[in-house]
């Protein structure tokens, strides 16, 4: 076989793979199965593209707008939302980055302290990407679910690292009250953060083979019994 | 195919923990001027522009946004401020007749001179972001270093101390409220006079505690608390004397000292126009300040020039009054 005719050939099988992963370089082929085989992230530079884009919007639109918002006397928080719905869709290793560079970026921005931010959203980012290779949940309220989690998360995670920090505050209720207030606040907000970041990464995203599967056989396209 | 993968997926995200770790690290244990703090000032500095930026083109988008989250606490604050604009009238009726005599007493000893604020060279400044955490009560202004905007200046508002700037950039500022749990600011009880440290209650923003008054001290709530004149701790830093803090709303502990809970005057959640005043480590009561600390330090003062350190306390001491 000719070096084109091989070339041609790899080519096929790696679409054939990825399904509808658009032409673009491939920056984290390893995450495509997310080590499960059903994962959903191939990193193309389009895709790469679309993240860093929806990171930085994000975290400008956070600090310059958002966080003027406060509903039941706590502030909205767009970051853990996006990233945890960036992981969901893309997959652990895109969401630990992902997580990582966003959280890089709020720490940057609003003089906090370095890494803080980066290592909770990592582990949001890390962990929704598996929730979506391990579990793949298909209920409508998933989204809403990832949101509260997300925000928990990222409000606990504060709360845990600075007491590790030595910061000294007392356990209020004051604060079990605003870690409960956020995680409600974000939730309601998780919704339209969702829908805006699954249609920013539409098209750029390898659908799920499993997904793939499981649609075909509710709709009767390719189940075996009929199949025999 | 699936172990490499897996390996991968790992070992990224053991490398991504291990920085943050790194970072948080080398950030928490090196000095304010230390070289994370300045690539972070480096990049504050760059992007403080294109923050204003935005922050001015989705100002009509935040405003709407704002209105709808007012919009659920407005019947609850409208109640919050009937009552206490009914304590208020009260109030003002009885301090009236002791206003005008103040003010005679002012006028005669200058006093009036020494509460301006004039002299501080205030610079007006938007708010243009907030910090979204409860841990970081910062928030961003849009002036800077090319307005004469400094590391440490006190900024107000119209109804008292906001805080203090933690990082300024040509372009910006970052301030740090009196409500984030690094501020603490020597603080003396209006009425009697006492002196204590206002250190806020971290995840309580809207309670502030003023510890370490005398034990004997009597406190009635509603006393109002100013600024001493002094910070608490190190730096150049002073807050100018009795500007107002907040007013006591209850005791709290006991001990070989007390201390009252204390809420602020200004409405932390919704600054939009601060003043920094820019000036305050030139005047008389900052220039005390350093002197105490130079020779506390065993060194006589640099900047005394051909003044001996002792009469320039005593000039620094006489031109604030005893403040500090």
């Amino acid at each position: 076989m000719s070096a084109r005719a091989e070339g041609t050939g790899r080519q096929r099988r790696t679409l054939s793979l990825e399904g509808a992963v658009p032409a673009g370089r491939r920056w984290l082929g390893g995450a495509a199965d997310g080590g499960s085989g059903r994962g959903a992230g191939v990193a193309t530079s389009g895709l790469v593209l679309r993240i860093v884009a929806l990171a930085v919007v994000t975290v400008f639109f956070q600090s310059g707008v958002v966080s003027e918002i406060s509903l039941f006397g706590v502030r909205v928080d767009l970051s853990p939302l996006v990233v945890a719905f960036v992981g969901f869709i893309c997959g652990s290793t895109i969401g630990a980055i992902t997580g990582f560079g966003v959280g890089l970026l709020v720490d940057f921005t609003l003089v906090q302290t370095l890494g803080l931010t980066s290592l909770i959203f990592t582990f949001i980012g890390y962990w929704s990407g598996r929730l979506r290779e391990l579990r793949d949940p298909q209920a409508t309220l998933m989204p809403l679910l990832l949101g509260a989690l997300a925000a928990f998360t990222s409000l606990a995670g504060y709360a845990l690292i600075e007491f590790l920090l030595g910061v000294d505050a007392p356990v209020s209720t004051e604060l079990v009250r605003e870690i409960i207030l956020g995680t409600v606040v974000d939730t309601i907000v998780a919704a339209p953060v969702w829908a805006l970041v699954r249609r920013v990464l539409q098209g750029s995203v390898t659908e799920d083979p499993r997904r793939r599967r499981r649609r075909a056989y509710t709709t009767g396209g390719l189940s075996p019994l009929r199949r025999s | 195919m699936y172990k490499k993968t897996v390996r991968r997926r790992r070992a990224v995200l053991a490398a991504l923990v291990a920085l943050s770790l790194i970072l948080l690290t080398a950030y928490f244990g090196e000095a304010p001027n230390g070289g994370l703090h300045a690539v972070q000032r480096g990049f504050l500095t760059v992007l403080e522009p294109i923050e204003s930026g935005t922050s001015t083109v989705l100002s009509p988008v935040r405003s709407l946004f704002s209105s709808i989250g007012n919009a659920f606490s407005s019947g609850a604050r409208k109640a919050r401020l009937e009552r206490e604009l009914d304590k208020t009238r009260a109030r003002l009726i009885a301090y009236e007749g002791e206003a005008r005599a103040y003010r005679e007493l002012a006028a005669l000893d200058r006093v009036d001179t020494k509460l301006s604020i004039g002299r501080y060279k205030p610079v007006s400044a938007n708010v243009i972001g907030y910090s979204p955490t409860i841990w970081y009560e910062t928030v961003t202004i849009d002036q800077g270093t090319l307005a004469g905007v400094r590391d440490n200046d006190p900024v107000i508002d119209s109804e008292g101390l906001v805080g203090k700037v933690a990082l300024a950039v040509p372009d910006g500022a970052q301030v740090m409220l009196i409500s984030d749990h690094e501020m603490a600011v020597s603080a003396r009880l209006d009425g009697n006079g006492a002196r204590g440290l206002l250190k806020p209650k971290v995840g309580t923003p809207d309670d502030l505690l003023l510890e370490y008054l005398p034990s004997e001290t009597s406190v009635s709530p509603g006393e109002y608390v100013v600024t001493a004149g002094t910070v608490a701790g190190q730096g150049e830093s002073l807050f100018p004397p009795n500007v107002p803090i907040g007013e006591v709303t209850s005791g709290a502990g006991s001990g070989p000292y007390s201390a009252v809970n204390v809420r602020p005057l200004v409405n932390l959640h919704n600054l939009t126009t601060v003043q920094v005043l820019t000036s305050v480590n030139g005047s008389p009561p900052a220039r005390l300040t350093r002197l105490i600390s130079s020779l506390s330090l065993g060194q006589p003062s640099s900047s005394a020039g051909s003044m001996a350190p002792s009469s320039e306390l005593a000039a620094a001491a006489a031109s604030t009054g005893g403040e500090g």
